[in-house]
């Protein structure tokens, strides 16, 4: 999908002052005071323990929830975007949430179809070349036909990963991806994040920007290029590789040691 | 004498309660019709089969169950009518009666409680069900408008089941009343039994079933729809949503109902 490019040059994610309210309790604030820029085309790594509002962070980072305070523009356009007339700038952006959040009550196949089709006003058969392209490229062919009830967790991600790429967006945030995967299907992540960031041949070649949240840092070593952490209500920005394991805080060590040894 | 000052407390409460319930439903209507006008020829490839399956869920699959209802509709009103106007020597009104009570009463209403029943609490389970598991934020994160993928094809079908299962209804009720009469030995030919039911209907009766059982599937389908979409709930809570859907659904035909009824006397 060909995106416009309103306000060229402007950063893909500018954050001022932006607070971020709970999901489940507008009232209570979990994160305070970002002022963050992300460029097109970095690799950012947001982490932090469980609880430290990860989750809620990255709803507003994708529109999906209104900051409760400061400004956060996409692409110099005032997030969220509801209206209909700036659905185009909207889709630029892609998310892949922690459980994947399929809807249950349509297959595999139709899951990653559906954000094609609604959009593009496609017949069934219409989409089903480039569907097949994307569950062909992930390796989810063997589950087209299947209910996301009926396939395991690992594939589940991979899916919400599909239906998020089917609109070809320039970033994408994806929530928590190694959380509760095995050691097999963790590698596959993080190889194909890698070639999202670099520009993978399912989205043309285009590199993806991209916004990772995770529970800990090793597993992105020497492939994310910018990390991040949450805690106390703020957004730390810690630098590259280099700069964040050097640093002597007691969290960032912490996070530092992975929960899958072998990535 | 005043109220005590614990009851008005609750009174306030409830009466504040009702007009914010009332005022949320009121919205989500009107945006719900909003969506509707603006984008109906939006996403045709996705949204209008969705319509068909819903208008077939509240309609084509519900016909079993209203055969067996228009039959016992037809006893139940025929059974008790005919024994009283036989001793009256009323026979004659056997007709008017059936369209007063079957057409113009008791079709609409039943049918729009037994569609509530079937297929409005599963609208309540299935949108509280994906609003608590985050579907609602995944299509929105989709850029997928949940109202015109979720509410508009249940709306409009509604809508079009609950007008069409009256008619069945009505129909069946009509056709299964002159055959409990017939057993009975009432004197009464087709014929007259068919002359007495069109000169008790006018053309009004059939624009306000129309109006009436549309607007039945409209709020029916509004009612639950709300308390499944409009706010965010979490698993245990659909439960109690499914139960104040039924509850403020039932109240809302009524009223309704009540409305058509003084449009009747009036005209």
């Amino acid at each position: 999908m060909k995106h416009p490019a309103s306000h060229p040059g402007a950063p893909a994610i500018e954050m001022r002052g932006v607070s971020v309210s709970s999901m489940r309790d507008e009232s209570t604030v979990v994160v305070e005071g970002i002022d963050w820029t992300v460029a097109a085309g970095d690799y950012w790594v947001i982490a932090g323990l469980q609880g430290s509002g990860k989750s809620d962070f990255l709803m507003v980072t994708g529109g999906l929830m209104p900051p409760a305070g400061g400004s956060y523009r996409f692409f110099g356009e005032e997030m969220p975007i509801f209206e209909e007339a700036r659905l185009k700038e909207r889709l630029r952006l892609g998310m892949v949430f922690e459980t994947g959040q399929l809807f249950n009550h349509l297959t595999v196949a139709e899951n990653v179809a559906l954000p094609l089709r609604y959009h593009r006003n496609l017949t069934r058969a219409q989409a089903e070349p480039e569907v097949q392209k994307f569950l062909e490229g992930m390796e989810l062919g063997p589950w087209a036909d299947g209910t996301p009830g009926a396939i395991g967790r690992n594939w589940q991600k991979r899916v919400g990963l599909a239906r998020a790429l089917a609109l070809e967006p320039e970033v994408l945030i994806v929530d928590s991806p190694l959380t509760g995967l095995d050691l097999r299907h963790a590698r596959w992540w993080l190889s194909f994040l890698d070639q999202l960031s670099k520009g993978h041949t399912l989205l043309g070649g285009r590199p993806v920007t991209l916004v990772v949240t995770a529970a800990d840092l090793q597993p992105w070593k020497g492939r994310a290029r910018q990390f991040a952490i949450l805690r106390n209500k703020r957004l730390s920005v810690l630098g590259s590789w280099e700069q964040t394991e050097s640093a002597s805080d007691e969290l960032i060590q912490e996070l530092l040691v992975t929960e899958k040894p072998g990535l | 004498m005043p109220l005590p000052r614990s009851a008005a407390n609750y009174l306030g409460r409830k009466i504040f309660r009702f007009l914010l319930t009332v005022q949320g439903l009121g919205a989500f209507g009107i945006i719900t019709l909003g969506v509707m006008i603006r984008r109906f020829r939006a996403s045709r490839h996705v949204i209008w089969p969705l319509v068909f399956q819903e208008t077939s869920r509240a309609g084509l699959r519900l016909l079993p169950m209203f055969l067996f209802m228009s039959a016992a509709l037809g006893l139940l009103v025929i059974g008790q009518a005919v024994s009283w106007l036989t001793r009256v020597g009323a026979i004659n009104y056997l007709g008017t009666i059936m369209v007063l009570v079957v057409v113009r009463e008791l079709g609409p209403l039943l049918t729009a409680l037994l569609v509530l029943a079937r297929i409005g609490t599963a609208n309540v389970i299935e949108l509280g069900t994906a609003r608590a598991l985050g579907e609602v934020e995944a299509l929105e994160a989709l850029g997928i408008d949940p109202v015109h993928y979720l509410v508009v094809p249940r709306v409009i079908g509604m809508a079009i089941g609950i007008s069409a299962l009256t008619v069945y209804l009505i129909l069946g009720a009509l056709l299964s009343g002159y055959l409990w009469a017939f057993i009975q030995d009432v004197p009464l030919r087709p014929g007259d039994y068919f002359r007495q039911l069109a000169g008790s209907l006018s053309g009004l009766d059939f624009a306000l079933l129309g109006l009436k059982t549309c607007s039945f599937g409209f709020i029916i389908a509004i009612v639950t729809c709300y308390h499944g979409l409009a706010q965010p709930l979490r698993l245990e809570e659909v439960s109690y949503a499914t139960v104040r859907a039924v509850a403020q659904s039932i109240i809302a035909c009524v009223l309704i109902d009540a409305v058509f009824i003084i449009i009747y006397l009036a005209a």
